[in-house]
């Protein structure tokens, strides 16, 4: 896939080391590379046109510390504007005073708009409210019928007319008023942003129930059109918010960027998973650092808060450092990961790992195969694993139906991961532990490789360099 | 199992080991909360849905066809920034840093790539440093010419094999939302309009009602349709399928799959089980058909790879054309994966799927 932008910032860098003082071209060359990864990660051509020269800008406003690298300088500087940008002021949402409140959703095809009416109204009932959901997607077939099944699921009632989708919406107003329901959630049909006659039922639709907030919903994998069609729905319906869904899968996500750039309202939701429940409210740090392609560490420790009890990872944690780990801890630490997910998604949140390991293929049997061989163990080879011998092995093959080799490699690697552990311990454990979040993160790189470090600074001018490519103020 | 993979294990859990060792207490003490156990909120007594309020859409809303258009027009209708900058660049006198900049924003702007624009301008630039090209309208020329050539002489025909002795499969899969179903459809009353009989096998058990807006296009093409229960197991409905259509001699099994995102190792791994298993029996998967949205950025490229990898892709399918999306993402999968575009999406109508024609996509973004 596409290297991140420390991969791309990192390969400048380390061709301008040792360089005095950089030249013209070379700080063309960085902005390229970062023009090169919003491009990769679908931000709008004309949003990135925009976001590199302020990050031009903002790079030269800048102190250049010494004692940071400047790769890293730019990457925070990059990292900084996009949050600003995907941030400002969130989408906090008022009820009405006389209920209901209604919200309406509206999109493209296929961009997912009745999973995430469905997801949206699962998300007001945990808020303690009680939602209607109104089917006004006539359109495509068994739409209503997909609607009623999600309703179901999650506890909520659907209505729905056959005709017309206008006069549905309407009536499910009325009906959500009959029933005392406090959220409308109307559901429509997919349209195309030129299309106009579909563009005028939708925007008949928001005049009979007058929303109070309307919805469009954005597939994260969207290209450049995200613009075209934010634009458009935005004139119409006057969009409050955007919903950005898929974004479970390996896209960047610069549509996100592109359309709240260019229609200024916030991505108030996203949708992460398949399940009904993987649906949350937008984080626009992770969202930078994902277009950047830079993991989503802040997620990863999000969900690891759910699933490990803190006590319990902190003892983990430093019997990592201190090398005394053993295989049943590790066997324990595999029941724990398992509740996080799926290994290549949590594989997906992490920073900084390197290529091979991103593109590896890991699949949740292999962990399955791995625990079948630690528990043919016994409990003393399990804590010692350095006296498994070559009976042992092949008892311990036949009891998890692997082969000898399988137990040999499972066994070689445990001893090479507590042999780093155990560097790293010595190394910066004791410093990421009061360094929080920053630091641990930094470890991590350092550890694979990730960002790139320990290049001298000092002798790279980097703002004066950027500072010859401004204009005179 | 996978013994280059096992290392990866290792290396994951030490990662998340320490990530999750450090990101807690770094958390806990940054707010000195308690970490919290929460569980998401899921309904624990379902409300039962009012009866009276919910009233089944019986009739569906057929599309009207307006009076057919060519792919030309209606790609015009879409068109086209890149006319835009051709324009432009058309109105200079010389080819300069702008005209460069023009041209390559213009075709990122039709989502072929920053790496597919680069190399189409790279191989344009030599050949004006070299003199070959000095008009303007000449390097609009070539790079037409070259987009051209880079796509026309594959075969684009819908893979039949008549002789068979069962029936062929033709199989869809995709991501959520790219239109399988609906593809799927209107391929079936095509290939019913070219006297072929029909059955379709809705594989798609996971999406809530996947299998009722199945049934309607079965129903509107006249297509025998199988189904299996909502959360069975998608190969089995499949296999079902094709067993069923050789016992009554139907020359075509369109086989439907659940929308997947290509990053869901489990899903792809259940689709891998799809394609073996639909070979199972009396069939032949001859044509695999991988659709993608005309406003998919570079994921797409992604999806192809991923999708090749797990079912040996043959063909794509680029639906939603008739949008303001320009589909520039399949000329990349075209020519950096060999997957030939064979099917077109230009509206809703069952006639509105047609054949992709190279020449027409280009010169529909040119004109």
């Amino acid at each position: 896939m596409f290297d991140n932008l420390s991969d791309r910032l990192g390969g400048v860098f380390k061709r301008l080391r040792g360089k005095g003082r950089l030249t013209q071209a070379d700080v063309d060359e960085v902005m390229g590379e970062i023009r090169t990864a919003l491009l990769e990660a679908d931000v709008n051509v004309g949003v990135v046109r925009n976001v590199v020269e302020r990050i031009r800008v903002q790079a030269v406003g800048t102190q250049v510390s010494e004692a940071l690298d400047p790769g890293q300088q730019i990457i925070k500087i990059v990292n900084a504007e996009l949050i600003a940008m995907l941030g400002g002021e969130t989408l906090k949402i008022t009820y009405a005073s006389h209920p209901p409140t209604v919200v309406l959703m509206a999109g493209l095809q296929g961009s997912g708009k009745t999973t995430s009416a469905a997801k949206l109204a699962a998300w007001f009932r945990s808020q303690g409210r009680n939602p209607l959901l109104v089917g006004a997607d006539l359109q495509r077939p068994a739409a209503v019928e997909q609607l009623r099944v999600l309703g179901a699921q999650i506890g909520v009632p659907v209505f729905s007319i056959a005709g017309d989708p206008v006069a549905t919406a309407a009536a499910g107003l009325a009906e959500a008023q009959r029933l005392g329901r406090d959220v409308l959630i109307v559901d429509t049909a997919g349209r195309l942003a030129i299309d106009t006659e579909m563009m005028q039922q939708v925007a008949d639709i928001s005049k009979v129930v007058s929303p109070h907030y309307t919805f469009l919903v954005v597939d994260a994998m969207t290209g450049q059109d995200a613009v075209t069609v934010a634009k458009a729905f935005d004139e119409t319906l006057a969009i409050s918010g955007v919903i950005l869904s898929k974004l479970d899968g390996d896209a960047r996500g610069g549509a996100a960027l592109s359309v709240k750039e260019v229609i200024g309202k916030p991505i108030a939701f996203a949708a992460t998973g398949e399940k009904i429940d993987a649906f949350e409210q937008f984080h626009p740090d992770r969202m930078a650092s994902r277009i950047l392609g830079m993991g989503d560490v802040l997620t990863l420790i999000e969900q690891a808060e759910k699933v490990f009890e803190k006590d319990q990872a902190e003892a983990t944690a430093a019997k990592l450092m201190d090398g005394e780990f053993t295989l049943d801890d590790f066997l324990d630490q595999l029941q724990q990961l398992k509740k996080m997910g799926s290994l290549s998604s949590v594989m997906g949140m992490l920073p900084g790992l390197p290529k091979e390991a991103k593109d590896a293929q890991i699949s949740d049997d292999m962990v399955k195969v791995t625990e079948a061989i630690i528990r043919s163990m016994t409990p003393e080879e399990r804590r010692k694993p350095e006296i498994i011998n070559g009976s042992r092995r092949t008892r311990i093959a036949k009891g998890s139906g692997t082969q000898v080799s399988d137990v040999n490699k499972l066994v070689k690697q445990f001893s090479e991961m507590q042999k780093m552990m155990k560097r790293m311990g010595g190394a910066g454990g004791k410093g990421s532990g009061k360094g929080g979040k920053g630091s641990g993160r930094g470890g991590l790189g350092a550890m694979f490789g990730g960002p790139p470090g320990g290049i001298p600074s000092g002798d790279i001018d980097l703002a004066a360099a950027l500072g010859s490519r401004l204009p005179p103020r | 199992m996978n013994n280059s993979s096992l290392p990866m294990i290792f290396l994951l859990l030490a990662v998340a080991g320490l990530v999750f060792g450090i990101g807690v207490v770094a958390i806990s003490r940054r707010k000195a909360r308690a970490v919290p156990q929460i569980q998401r909120a899921t309904p624990v007594a379902p409300v039962v849905t009012p009866a009276a309020s919910v009233i089944e859409v019986g009739g569906v809303v057929e599309a009207v066809a307006a009076a057919p258009l060519s792919v030309r027009d209606r790609l015009a209708k879409a068109r086209s920034s890149l006319s835009g900058a051709v324009g432009s660049v058309l109105g200079r006198s010389e080819i300069n840093d702008a005209t460069w900049l023009e041209l390559e924003e213009a075709l990122l702007r039709a989502d072929v790539g920053v790496r597919v624009a680069q190399s189409l301008l790279g191989a344009l630039q030599t050949r004006v440093k070299a003199k070959e090209i000095t008009t303007p309208a000449q390097l609009i020329d070539a790079l037409r010419s070259n987009m051209s050539s880079q796509l026309v002489g594959t075969s684009r025909d819908l893979n039949f094999e008549a002789n068979l002795d069962g029936p062929n499969i033709w199989l869809m899969v995709g991501v959520n939302g790219a239109g399988k179903t609906t593809s799927l459809g209107k391929i079936a009353a095509q290939q019913i309009a070219l006297g072929r009989t029909v059955l379709m096998a809705a594989g798609d058990t996971f999406r809530a009602a996947a299998g009722e807006q199945l049934s309607t296009w079965a129903e509107r093409s006249g297509a025998q349709i199988v189904r299996g229960a909502e959360g069975g197991d998608p190969s089995s409905v499949i296999f079902d399928g094709v067993q069923s259509a050789h016992s009554r001699n139907i020359d075509l099994v369109l086989a439907d799959t659940a929308g997947r995102l290509q990053s869901n190792t489990n899903l792809m791994e259940e689709l891998r089980k799809v394609r073996r298993v639909a070979e199972k029996g009396a069939g032949k998967v001859t044509e695999v058909l991988l659709v993608i949205d005309a406003t998919t950025g570079q994921n797409g490229l992604q999806q192809a790879r991923q999708f090749t990898e797990a079912t040996q892709v043959t063909g794509v399918v680029l639906t939603k054309l008739d949008g303001s999306a320009k589909g520039g993402i399949v000329f990349a999968i075209e020519t950096e994966l060999g997957i030939p575009v064979k099917l077109v999406g230009l509206g809703e109508t069952i006639d509105d799927l047609v054949l992709f024609n190279p020449t027409e996509f280009i010169d529909a973004l040119f004109e």
